[in-house]
């Protein structure tokens, strides 16, 4: 431990300059690619991924199909420019298993059935690496998810908390991810009050455990809130909350 | 024309509680209704509605779309009609009863990449929707330019009762064929195509403002047609 450097300073402040208990800045775009049915584009800290969602559209290869539903992938990959050292482009062991949750995090909240027969697939693309960039993926995904209008019962949201300096804190950054002693990111569905995504590492007593989970659990509910203002801002511009219009058809 | 009061919502708001109707893309959770897209929403005595602002393409029973023939077998079409489900056409819908694969030649009808303005015959999700041709109108489309926008666009498109495609048709000279699948096709003078197109893409990014009809009137430069 003497060896250490520190990660909060006595009074309280974190490598960059935050509370134990303050998000990073965080900016949200919806529908940045044209070509994708629906896309998202996230800076969560030093994080800046895109997530595309393409889809419902047919599922090759034929076999795949589920006749009562939709087949969803996930694909999470990281720039070979998103970290320091060039990281090799084919998908790692670490990129497949977070491929594998952020799907398992977002599939409660869509209504596959909706779409039977059909692949909705979900494109993460990390340009930038911070900490947390498997919830700010699942995070961006759910815009996305929005934005190429497949039902779903409720936004997904992600954000993380962990152990620094013995302490629990939320939303690591990489250094505190790295040398902290536990990391915890939770993805949830607010409205639901569901959880989705649950994992941790490091060692927690029942009492970290809980305040951990509790301060994530805060701190996706401000994320909620501005993914509602990325979505407005994309669709209803700087209009009011309620609208006028015409009768149709 | 009436005005009426929506809500801008998001997947997971929540549009109303209490005892409603309540129509597609919106899911009934204990007493609460659930937005889920997003879209404008409708609170009225008749129920909760909600129009949804983005979204795919899925078939329903008697709608008119745009498709184009993208393979042939023996006894029919394959129609792309820009949804996760391909449309069938059935040979014996075109060449009628007597159809027979030995005497008929399918590509003496339609060849691969002819556009067709069909109609969704038969669909119920558990196999690919049924196309027919059989209708006023319906038929390959030989000519014309197309415009695609977001299938949830479309009935603003159409206007009331059709009084928004008539008067871009009017006033350009143009024909349109709406498909419900978001595809447009436009025919007409070059200049007419031009604005026609221009016009589409106007009424789609600016779908969910009031008093759209006024602005594409003045925009195709249309006098003032007084009151309905």
């Amino acid at each position: 431990m003497e060896n250490k450097k520190k990660l909060i300073s006595d009074d309280g402040v974190r490598t960059d300059g935050r509370r134990w208990n303050e998000l990073r800045p965080i900016r949200m775009e919806v529908g940045q690619l044209k070509n994708a049915d629906g896309s998202a584009y996230i800076e969560f800290g030093k994080n800046k991924i895109v997530a595309a969602v393409y889809g419902p559209k047919e599922v090759h290869p034929k076999h795949m199909v589920l006749p009562d539903r939709a087949l969803i992938r996930c694909r999470y990959h990281m720039a070979p420019f998103s970290v320091d050292e060039r990281k090799n482009p084919a998908p790692s062991r670490r990129e497949i298993e977070i491929s594998k949750v952020i799907r398992e995090a977002l599939e409660p909240a869509l209504i596959a059935e909706d779409y039977p027969r059909a692949a909705i697939q979900i494109f993460v693309e990390v340009l930038q690496s911070d900490g947390g960039s498997r919830v700010a993926g699942i995070t961006a995904s759910s815009l996305a998810l929005s934005d190429a209008g497949i039902n779903m019962r409720d936004r997904v949201v992600g954000c993380s908390s962990g152990i620094v300096d013995g302490q629990v804190v939320l939303d690591l950054n990489d250094t505190e991810d790295k040398e902290g002693s536990g990391d915890m990111p939770v993805a949830f569905m607010p409205n639901l009050n569901q959880v989705t995504l649950l994992q941790v590492d490091g060692i927690y007593t029942p009492e970290n455990f809980r305040k951990a989970f509790e301060l994530a659990m805060t701190g996706g509910r401000m994320v909620y809130e501005m993914q509602r203002k990325a979505l407005l801002e994309k669709y209803f511009g700087a209009s009011p909350s309620e609208t006028a219009m015409e009768e149709e058809e | 024309m009436p005005l009426i009061t929506r809500k801008q919502v998001i997947p997971g708001d929540v549009i109303a509680s209490g005892d409603y109707r309540y129509g597609s893309y919106i899911e009934k959770r204990g007493s609460d209704y659930i937005a889920l897209r997003i879209g404008l929403a409708e609170v009225s005595r008749d129920g909760v509605k909600l129009i949804p602002l983005t979204g795919p393409y899925i078939p329903h029973v008697d709608d008119q779309v745009v498709g184009k023939v993208i393979d042939m077998s023996g006894f029919g079409w394959e129609i792309d009609i820009n949804s996760s489900f391909f449309g069938y056409l059935p040979a014996s819908f075109v060449f009628g009863r007597e159809f027979s694969p030995a005497t008929h030649d399918l590509s003496s009808k339609f060849k691969v990449g002819d556009l067709l303005l069909c109609k969704i015959e038969a669909f119920d999700r558990s196999r690919d929707p049924q196309i027919s041709i059989r209708g006023p109108g319906l038929g390959k489309v030989p000519e014309g330019e197309i415009v695609k926008i977001s299938p949830t666009k479309v009935p603003r498109l159409i206007g009331r009762k059709g009084y928004m495609v008539n008067m871009i048709s009017a006033q350009t000279g143009c024909e349109l064929k709406v498909g419900q699948n978001g595809l447009v096709v436009v025919s007409g003078p070059p200049e007419g195509i031009l604005k026609a197109a221009n016009a589409i893409r106007m009424i789609e990014e600016e779908a969910h403002l009031a008093d759209l009809t006024t602005k594409v009137q003045n925009y195709l430069g249309a006098e003032a047609q007084g009151g309905e």
